[in-house]
């Protein structure tokens, strides 16, 4: 079994459901991504098209972020996923420096490499990856390429000729494949970021990777500290934050 | 496609934020502070091929003592780079032997154990009479020729701990910029130019002819450094991000000052001041254009590890 994604770029409306939806799913924090849609604009108005492209981890077969970690904390499962084991990632941000499409981040809470596992846990338990579940229109295909009779394989078939994979020089050998995608839509370097998205603009730079109120020194001493982390679901405690504000107003 | 035509341009109009710099000044000085700590064995090995060691008295305790310095520089820092740094141990733990970080982390560890051990036989050597009764100097002064036996070793290994990082950097597929046989030869004339840069602070007492082989082996390195980055700067490596990734530079963009002073101060100026040097001794110039040489290496590092993570990558 050798799992893979195919994205239809002709289907995909922009809608960034399946960016919600792993967000979601994956709890993945604020200003980091393990799925996301790039706008591109082609043309000069009036005459211009907006094309949608969903980017996510590639799950390589010859996987350079896998190759470079240095403890195997990412690591292939037996259906071909590269998966990631955070508990294990001691932080050095080679697989970053690895992977050509830019598919890997630091959590900034966990402070370990992270990216998208093709939501290999719901996968364990039969279901679609979050992102395949929630597209309105069927883009996201997922399934075994290595069984001629499943769906993408068949997907594959149809649009032969059509279906391609980004930066196939770098001989990665991706699992994600994108049908109606062109040089523009699929190579960075054929697109341009105007002021405020430009290429070089320290407007579209994140200003830190990991936690912003970290130090060096609080890296050593992390293990150490008592406090209270955040974390997503500290946002969801409504019931609790709803009780102290009242009573810090005084209230009845 | 050609981004000029007003049909065909296409502009990234919704997108996340980039990352940015990820390996920053931490990983540029780890890299600065390994050239110094390989280079003062590799430069110091050729100096006692050429010369007797009455004509460098000092060398057999300092050299291994400012690779140790350097060496625990570019540790602490290798370190303090990592998220986790109290993880690192699950390198020897969870070793994955397909990653140079793995390998390397392994060499430069046996590596600084054993240059401690020859800073510590060189150290107690040379002061014979310092804690003379102390039982660990005892047993150190006790296998005194343990350092000559082991320092062929330590010449061999200095070379790979030294030129890994460049296997890193080939590793780092994402960054096209760092081209392996490019890199293997930077990091082989970095290690000579900081590796003598730094053995020119304790040449003071040494003889004329050998100091006149430091400066040579610093003239060699700064030319060649040069030369390096001179080709890479210009000829790229007609690949399309490496091409990207210049042309910014190139248009005057972020770096390119820094790359300027690093090629002048750090190379042009050290390499005819080194020159000068091997036909008139002047130990003054000669650390001037060491003290040069070394800042402008860790500059042009600095540039070269910064200017390809600039690059959108999807």
């Amino acid at each position: 079994m050798k799992l893979g994604f195919l994205v239809d770029l002709n289907l995909c409306m922009g809608c960034k459901g399946c960016e919600v939806a792993c967000k979601v799913e994956n709890e993945v924090p604020l200003g980091t991504w393990r799925l996301r849609v790039k706008y591109i604009d082609i043309g000069t108005f009036p005459d211009t098209s907006r094309s949608f492209t969903p980017l996510r981890c590639n799950h390589c077969e010859s996987a350079p972020c896998e190759r470079i970690c240095p403890v195997s904390a990412l690591h292939y499962l037996e259906n071909g996923i590269v998966n990631v084991d955070s508990s294990r990632c001691i932080g050095c941000a080679g697989c970053m420096m690895a992977c050509p499409y830019g598919a890997i981040y630091m959590d900034p809470e966990t402070n370990t490499a992270d990216k998208c596992t093709y939501c290999a846990h719901r996968i364990e338990s039969g279901m679609m990856p979050a992102c395949v579940v929630v597209c309105p229109v069927q883009a996201n295909i997922f399934g075994d390429i290595d069984d001629d009779t499943s769906h993408i394989s068949q997907y594959i078939m149809e649009h032969q000729g059509a279906v391609q994979v980004r930066k196939p020089e770098k001989h990665t050998i991706p699992k994600h494949f994108y049908v109606g995608g062109g040089n523009q839509t699929l190579n960075p370097l054929a697109q341009q970021r105007l002021e405020g998205y430009n290429l070089f603009n320290n407007v579209t730079h994140l200003k830190h990777i990991g936690n912003p109120h970290e130090s060096v020194i609080d890296r050593f001493t992390e293990p150490f500290r008592s406090e209270e982390k955040l974390d997503n679901r500290s946002f969801m405690d409504f019931d609790n934050n709803a009780h102290e504000s009242h009573e810090e107003e005084g209230g009845h | 496609m050609e981004n000029t035509i007003h049909a065909t341009q296409a502009i990234v109009t919704l997108d996340v934020a980039l990352p940015g710099i990820i390996w920053g000044w931490m990983i540029t000085l780890n890299m600065w502070a390994k050239s110094v700590g390989t280079g003062v064995i590799l430069v110091g090995a050729f100096l006692l091929y050429r010369h007797k060691k009455e004509e460098m008295p000092n060398l057999r305790w300092m050299m291994p003592l400012i690779s140790f310095i350097f060496l625990n520089i570019f540790l602490l820092f290798t370190l303090a780079d990592l998220h986790h740094p109290y993880r690192m141990i699950n390198i020897f733990l969870h070793p994955h032997w397909t990653s140079a970080i793995t390998v390397g982390a392994w060499m430069a560890s046996l590596f600084t154990g054993l240059i401690t051990v020859m800073m510590l036989i060189g150290g107690f050597d040379a002061y014979p009479d310092f804690r003379k009764n102390c039982g660990i100097a005892k047993t150190v002064r006790g296998i005194s020729p343990f350092y000559e036996k082991i320092f062929p070793f330590v010449v061999f290994l200095a070379i790979p701990v030294t030129l890994y990082t460049a296997i890193i950097m080939a590793e780092s597929s994402a960054r096209e910029l760092w081209q392996a046989p490019a890199e293997v030869m930077q990091m082989m004339w970095a290690a000579l130019l900081a590796g003598s840069a730094g053995l020119i602070f304790i040449s003071g007492s040494w003889s004329k002819e050998s100091r006149k082989d430091l400066a040579l082996v610093l003239a060699i390195a700064t030319f060649f450094s040069f030369m390096m980055y001179m080709g890479e700067y210009f000829f790229s490596f007609k690949s399309a991000e490496a091409e990207a990734t210049l042309a910014f530079v190139h248009a005057g963009g972020e770096y390119n000052v820094e790359f300027w002073f690093a090629m002048v101060l750090g190379f042009i100026v050290p390499f005819f001041l080194a020159v000068s040097n091997m036909k008139n001794d002047n130990k003054t110039l000669l650390r001037f254009a060491a003290i040069l040489a070394l800042v402008g290496l860790y500059m042009a590092k600095d540039v070269w590890l910064k200017i390809p993570q600039m690059l959108s990558l999807s």
